[in-house]
Formats: C-alpha cells, structure tokens, sequence
C-alpha cells in the first residue's frame, strides 16, 4: 500500500490536479469580469464624458443650472439635487412604513400572516418599477394630489409644504414622484431590516418580556438598539435605489425642470436618471457626451452610498 | 394551594415519589394569543366610536374623500381606545396597544395597496388583452385602429432575456464559486466590485453599452441586463452555496476526488433548487427593466426575430412608448402589455417560491 499512498492528495491547495487548474482558472475569469465591467464603466464614462466638461468646464458642468444642448452649456446642480430631493420625500416615506411592517411581519403577525406579508413584500419588490409608474400615474396621482393641496394649505409651517403662488399646479411634483419612488423601495428596506431584526437574540427579547415589558417596550429597548446599524444600511441602500430610479419618476414628473425646486408640492421637478431618459433620444453627439457626464455623476452619489451601506449591513452580518 | 402551584410547575419536582405534579392535559390551558372578552369589548367600543364620528363628520361637513374619513376614524379610534385601555391599566400598555394597532393598519395598507396595483393593471389590461393581441404586431396599424397587439415586443422580451440568462447563470454561478469554494485571493476585491454593482443604476448600465458602441441592437438590450442581474444572481448563489454542509465537501475530497468534481458533482447539484430560484427572481427583476432597454434596444413597430441588428421592440419598451402619448386607444394597448409584463413577472415569481417550497419539503423528508 505504500506506492499508493503517494497518489492520494494531500490536500485540494497543495497539490491541484489538471481538472482542478482548468476549473479554478475558469472561476477567476468568471468571477473577474464584474471586475473588468467596474472599471471599464468608469474609463468609458469618463471618456465620454470628456468633451462635455470641455464644454462647460468641470465646475461649470456642477454648479451651472443649465441645460441647453445648442450652447454646449450644461450644469447638473439642479437636476442632482432634485434627485436628492426626490429620493429624501422616498425616505420620509418609505422608512416608516418599511419598519414598522418589518416589525409587524417579526413581532406582531401570526405565523400564517408572516408568511403571507413575506410573500407580498418580496413580490413588490419584484414588481418592475414601469407598473410602479403607471399605477402611480393613472391610479394613485390624483389622490396624492388630492393630499398635496391639503398640505400646502394646512401645513404652511414648513416653508418646503408652501407654494411660490396660490395658484401654482400640483401634478409633476417631487412630492408625488418621490411616494411613489417610497412605495417602490419599501420592500428593499423592509426585507433587509426584517433580517437584521430576527438575528436579535431570542433571550433578550424572552427576558425583556419576563421582567414584565409590554411587546413596544421589548422592541423599542431591545430590538431596535441592537438592529440599529443594520437598520441604518438599509436605509441607505434603499436611499441609493431611490436614487437611480429612472421610469416611474420620468413618467410622473414628465418634463425635467434644470434648476431645483424647493417646493417640493408643485410642478416641476427634476432627477438625473430621469433626464438621461427623457433626452437622450434626441440628444446631439455634444448633448450625449453631457447626459454621459450626468450619469457619471449620479454613478458615483449611488456608489458611495450603496458601498456605505453594504459596509454597515455587513459588518453586523458578522457576529 | 401554594403546594398545588408547586407542583404543577415541572420545575421544582425533585422527587417523583414524593410529590405528583399535575400533567399538562390537567392544568387550566393559557391563551397566549387571541384576545380576551374584555379585550374584544374595548376594541368595539373603539371602532364604533371612530366609524360614528367619521360618518357624522362626513354629513355634518359634506366630505367625498374617502381616504380622509378612513384617516379621521383611524385617528379617533386609536385615540378612543388608548383613553380605555389607560384607565383601566398603565400607560406602557396603552401604548403598546396603540402601536399593536398601528401596525396592523400599516401591514393590510401595504398589501392593500399591492392588491390595488395588481388588480388595477389587470382591470385595465383586460379591455384589449385578445388572443389576437399576442399574436398581432404594431406595423399595420394607425393610432386609431382596433386591432394590433404586442407579438414583436414579446418575441423581443423573450430573446433579450433569454440572452440575458443564457450567459448570466454560468458566469455568476462560476464567480459565486470563486468567492465561496476557491476563496481565491482576490475574493475581497470581488465582493467589493459585485457590491459596487449592486448599486448601479439601472439607466447608467444602458447609457455605458450604447456609448460603447453606437446603434440598436436587441443583444445590446441583453448586455445591459447582464451587468444588472450578475450582481443579483452572484450574490443569490454565493448565499445558496454557503448553505451547502461542508461534511459533503469533505466526505467527497476524502474519497479522492479533486475539488471540480466536488462542485460540479456534490456541491452545485446539492444547491440546484436554490440555484434555480435564485436566476428566475432574477429573471423577474430583469424581465420589468425599461431604462437600459428604451437606451439600448429602443423600439419598434414590427417583428425582428434577430437580436443582432437593428432595433428590437420587448416588453417594457413597447408599454413606455404607449402609455406616454395622451390615447385612450394607445393607453389600452400600453396597458395590455403591461399585463402581458405583470403576468411574466408574476409565473416567474411564483415558480421561484414552488421551487424554494418543493426543495425545502424535500429536505425535511429525509
């Protein structure tokens, strides 16, 4: 038995056969192509990119207000904010509801119920985000608009609710394309929160309970703390959907107005991706190299934030 | 009667021939769940003050808003039934009443308003929605006609997601080996780049291949769905993969077989049902994306069976088309397709969960 003994491997690192190089030289490439797609997304963006910033100048392109193609002056200032603005109406939104349906489906629900809610929430998540925006359009507008005007006239404590005339129109707002962008990313947050939320001991909410709390005071003393940076996370990455949502807010706000509008109840709204969309069929060679810089420059807002927030869920995925 | 508590508390019995505790058919059964008498009274007391006093509201001050009514009785419900609860208990438990109903009512309102959406694609989807309309394309037919249907967006929708997933499933699953089997050196640098485009924007991927290369094509379409699934499904498998138990890794390797064939042969089919559910809820994600498509592929009014030239309708490009133009005709028509869509979405969807449901029952079998 000792001539065979040679034959058997050591172990599968030290002494890799043929079948084994081939294989692992085929997992390297595969798992390097998402790698060559990052890079080769930021040389080509930047590249093309290039005669825009020419154009107006790298600062010019993010503090001008601008948008017209015949000049060769763009700015995104406005439309990046805008999009900021949208995906900030989205939060107020969706945060709420995403946490409290996370605790409804852990804490609250039946068993029966749980699985059902899972169920729905995940395929509202799958719902793609064009329906999002017909539903939005057709179906549900004309009660937000309905909801905007109560707020503009009840609300005028807060100078954002308050309308630069009284006679301004209500459709196209930031504020009806940012709840519908909350409707769309309320299940991202609530799936990821829900997660975050289970992984809290069984023990300290049992304890919680047997020193007599009521179920709000274990979560909010219990579950809420120790989900907390995980919670945080999804936020962020359901802030970095709202973000980059192109359809649903191109097709509710209609036309890109360049410069930002702080009333947030009336028409007149703008977002990056939706400005990519709406002008990019009839867009000049000069007017592309500028919708490209106007890409790039969402790219790196969605990037960072989504990279901060895989950062925060996943270090609390880490016991 | 402090004996009997005693010993009917499993706990404490030391001695069995000493003390015969109480078995738990014997002792008076606690409801954990489900509400008391009394809690059913204050629950009705409530409601019936909130109904009342919108309905009153809404004569008294002649309201047509629905939403509003429901609001206000809401409101006074939950006010209502905080004030009974506090009176007869403390204030931590009114609260956590209060909350327990806010919660019920967020809950139904979500799912109410994903029945909403649904059957409100459906109710308008179903006016032009005929056999005919999946077999009929758009080149014939003026903004006007009757007829037309949305053939050459199916074909389309079919080819560039089927092109999509074609090569998405090996190049994902392949990499979710890298990162989960191999744990090959550069493994962090991956996960970083896979999270990176995660976050990407889905209009951003379509901006990026049509600047690559100028000019409508289906493939292009498929290209730009490509960068948006491969995160969703590497990182799906990856998780699927982790689940595998390592005693099949080990077992395997014990008995001499190199590591390909521990995955290809061990790990990969032990994984398949989560592997299969993980690409169709991609497909569903995939299947819906209208900005990268309208970028790359653009749209068209006839049939174009070659996703490598020209422009190629699908889908999401032919309701983003319909819907924009103020038509009823062209509306319905947008509509329809956007229930061909939903119902896509929808068997993909259900089919991941029946696989996820068979494998799990399977696994509790053995």
């Amino acid at each position: 038995m000792a001539s065979s003994a040679q034959q058997i491997p050591v172990s599968p690192a030290d002494r890799p056969t043929v079948g084994d190089r081939i294989f692992r030289v085929m997992c390297v490439a595969a798992a390097f192509i998402s790698l060559v797609i990052v890079v080769a997304t930021f040389v080509f963006m930047i590249r093309e990119s290039r005669p825009a910033f020419r154009a107006s100048g790298i600062k010019g392109f993010f503090t001008n207000t601008v948008w017209n193609a015949s000049t060769g002056t763009f700015g995104v200032k406005g439309v990046l904010l805008g999009t900021i603005i949208i995906a900030l109406i989205a939060m107020t939104v969706a945060v709420p509801f995403a946490l409290a349906m996370a605790l409804f489906i852990n804490e609250y629900a039946p068993p029966r119920v749980a699985r059902l809610l899972t169920s729905a929430v995940d395929l509202l998540a799958a719902l793609p985000s064009l329906i999002f925006g017909m539903w939005g359009f057709f179906a549900f507008k004309d009660h937000l608009i309905r909801v905007a005007r109560w707020m503009s006239t009840h609300l005028v404590a807060f100078p954002f609710l308050r309308l630069s005339e009284p006679s301004a129109r209500l459709v196209g707002s930031s504020f009806i394309a940012g709840v519908v962008v909350g409707i769309m990313v309320l299940p991202i947050i609530c799936s990821i929160s829900r997660e975050v939320m289970a992984r809290v001991p069984r023990d300290l909410c049992e304890g919680a309970l047997a020193l007599g709390g009521t179920r709000w005071g274990m979560i909010k003393s219990v579950v809420l703390p120790f989900g907390r940076s995980g919670i945080f996370g999804g936020v962020l990455l359901g802030f970095g959907r709202a973000l980059g949502e192109t359809i649903a807010v191109a097709l509710l706000i209609g036309t890109v107005v360049y410069k930002a509008n702080f009333h947030i109840l009336e028409q007149g709204a703008g977002s990056v991706a939706a400005l990519i969309a709406i002008r990019f069929g009839e867009a000049t060679p000069l007017e592309r190299s500028g919708l490209v810089a106007a890409g790039l420059s969402l790219l790196i807002l969605t990037f960072s934030v989504s990279l901060l927030a895989r950062r925060i869920v996943g270090r609390k995925a880490m016991p | 009667m402090t004996s009997v508590i005693l010993e009917s508390d499993p706990l404490v019995v030391g001695d069995p021939g000493a003390l015969t505790p109480l078995r738990p058919s014997e002792q008076p059964k606690r409801k954990v769940r489900g509400l008391t008498r009394s809690e059913l009274v204050e629950y009705a007391i409530s409601l019936s003050a909130g109904v009342h006093l919108a309905v009153l509201l809404r004569f008294l001050l002649d309201w047509d808003d629905l939403l509003g009514s429901g609001l206000i009785a809401l409101i006074v419900f939950v006010g209502v039934h905080y004030a009974i609860v506090r009176a007869r208990s403390t204030p931590d438990v009114a609260i956590d009443k209060a909350v327990t109903t806010v919660m019920w009512t967020i809950g139904s309102a979500i799912v109410g308003i994903l029945g909403w959406m649904t059957t409100y694609v459906a109710t308008q989807g179903l006016r032009k929605l005929r056999p005919s309309f999946i077999t009929e394309d758009l080149s014939t037919v003026g903004a006007l006609d009757a007829g037309g249907g949305a053939a050459h967006a199916i074909i389309g929708t079919l080819q560039q997601v089927g092109l999509t997933t074609l090569f998405v499933v090996p190049i994902a699953i392949l990499t979710a080996v890298y990162l989960n089997e191999i744990k090959g050196r550069m493994s962090f640098l991956i996960r970083f780049v896979i999270d990176a485009l995660a976050g990407l924007p889905s209009i951003v991927a379509g901006l990026l291949i049509i600047t690559i290369s100028p000019g409508f094509a289906g493939y292009k379409a498929s290209l730009a769905l490509f960068i948006l699934a491969l995160p969703l499904v590497t990182r799906t498998s990856e998780e699927v993969l982790r689940t595998v138990p390592d005693g099949l890794r080990e077992a395997s390797l014990a008995l001499g077989a190199p590591q390909w064939r521990v995955v290809l042969q061990v790990v990969l089919p032990t994984a398949r049902a989560g592997l299969v559910t993980a690409t169709l809820l991609a497909v569903a994600r995939i299947a819906g994306e209208t900005a990268p498509v309208i970028l790359t592929a653009f749209n068209n009014t006839s049939i174009n069976r070659n996703p490598f030239s020209g422009a190629q309708s699908s889908l999401p490009s032919f309701v983003w088309d319909l819907i924009k133009v103020p038509d009823k005709i062209q509306n319905d028509r947008g509509w329809a397709g956007a229930l061909l869509l939903l119902i896509i979405v929808l068997i993909a969807f259900a089919a991941a969960r029946l696989t996820l449901a068979r494998s799990e029952r399977k696994l509790g079998r053995r």
